[in-house]
């Protein structure tokens, strides 16, 4: 699955980056995010635009795992 | 309960109506009329009273700005989301912080003031809304062809707790007066509530702004770019509760002349405002949502943050910050250059967004 790093950038990035990724595999991706700011973000922006999320807490991160 | 409180709109628009009121409140209390709290403002004030300008009626430690600060750490360390980091493009923050706060003392005052005004009836703020709102698109044109300032790095744990450390000496200077310190006799400087009702108001909105993400700036940009009304939600509750607190201590006055500080210079209100959006959304949020980020530990909200305070230094020693009797001639120059180099920086920054193909990790932003 497709996957984008966006760790250490600060918002809005993130969720343009989701954005612009998810345009262009609308299936779904994982993302993975660092800042707590970004990553509630994130999720806020995907179940806007009918998506599911899965988070896992890894190292210093999270892994999001977006589906439809 | 209190996690299900803050994870839909009810959390942010309880702090919108807190904010509003307690601006209200704090005029009351003898803050300015229209300016029961500005980001823009307070730091001037505490420049003057540092003595990094000369300006004798704009000089007092706000503790608002301390308790802003200061509540935004100790929501996020409670949070267990306080961290230091920092090392995005540093000096360009600086450089943006100053033209935010030129911007904003060519207006008179922040986001937040602006609102503030708009609450009170001052019309004036419509065109600083309007500058705001078009600094906003241009910078989301930037943001949407991939502008960045590049990625932060984890930091030592002493470089996220030195910013409110240094909130907490400030503080300790505003309690002890020593006397070389500047305090205004007269002036705005010399209008404040009692240092506990100012500190006690700033501890408030930066424990719930931190929680809340609360942001002018994120508001509008949030809208635009992603269909997304939870920050403006926060946005338009400060409105909405600042007018009904006007409306209630009487103190409501609708119209262009003769506003409590402020200047009835469409254009010029429309430019520093264009300026303050435009910097803001380069920045990542709006002067209040730079003091919360600096409150978490994040250096480089902490770098905008001096580049407001040495501008607000600049624009009072050089003669350029409006007043009300109109924008200064030295001031519009400098909202120009501003407008130039932020152009620059934006333009500079804006490398075509790199995203991953697939199945790899591919986002070229260190």
């Amino acid at each position: 699955m497709k996957q984008i790093d966006v760790r250490g950038l600060s918002c809005p990035q993130p969720v343009i980056l989701t954005k612009k990724a998810l345009e262009e595999s609308p299936e779904g991706l994982e993302v993975l995010v660092d800042d707590l700011t970004a990553k509630t973000n994130i999720e806020r922006f995907v179940k806007i635009s009918g998506y599911q999320v899965e988070s896992k807490e890894e190292e210093e991160s999270f892994l999001l795992k977006v589906r439809r | 309960m209190k996690n299900g409180f803050f994870e839909g709109k009810k959390g942010i628009v309880f702090t919108g109506a807190l904010v509003g009121i307690l601006a209200v409140l704090l005029v009351q209390a003898g803050s300015p009329q229209n300016m029961g709290m500005c980001i823009a403002c307070f730091i001037r004030d505490i420049a003057g009273a540092l003595g990094l300008h000369q300006a004798a009626v704009v000089q007092y430690v706000r503790p608002e700005i301390i308790g802003i600060v200061l509540g935004a750490s100790l929501m996020a360390l409670g949070r267990r989301e306080f961290g230091a980091k920092g090392g995005s493009s540093p000096l360009t923050r600086f450089v943006l912080g100053f033209f935010v706060m030129i911007g904003a003392l060519m207006f008179l005052g922040c986001p937040l003031r602006m609102i503030l005004r708009l609450g009170g009836g001052d019309l004036n703020a419509l065109f600083g809304l309007a500058g705001f709102v078009t600094g906003i698109i241009i910078g989301i044109f930037f943001l949407n062809r991939g502008f960045n300032l590049k990625r932060n790095y984890k930091l030592p744990k002493l470089e996220g707790y030195l910013f409110p450390l240094l909130m907490i000496g400030l503080f300790v200077l505003l309690i002890a007066r020593p006397a070389f310190l500047y305090f205004s006799t007269k002036g705005p400087g010399s209008l404040h509530p009692a240092i506990w009702i100012s500190l006690g108001a700033g501890l408030l909105v930066g424990l719930l702004a931190q929680r809340t993400r609360l942001c002018m700036a994120g508001g509008i940009r949030d809208l635009i770019l992603f269909k997304d009304t939870y920050l403006l939600s926060g946005f338009l509750a400060i409105f909405v509760f600042v007018t009904f607190g006007n409306l209630f201590f009487d103190t409501y006055k609708v119209g262009l002349l003769e506003q409590p500080i402020a200047h009835a210079d469409g254009l010029w209100n429309f430019l520093g405002m264009i300026l303050v959006g435009w910097g803001s959304i380069l920045l990542g949020g709006c002067p209040l949502r730079q003091l919360v980020l600096s409150g978490e530990g994040n250096t480089d909200a902490v770098m905008a943050f001096l580049g407001m305070l040495v501008g607000a230094a600049f624009a009072h020693n050089f003669a350029l910050a409006s007043s009300a009797a109109g924008p200064a001639a030295n001031g519009k120059i400098a909202v120009l250059i501003g407008l130039v180099i932020v152009a620059l920086i934006a333009y500079c920054n804006t490398e075509g967004l790199k995203i991953a193909k697939e199945g790899e990790v591919k986002v070229e932003a260190n």
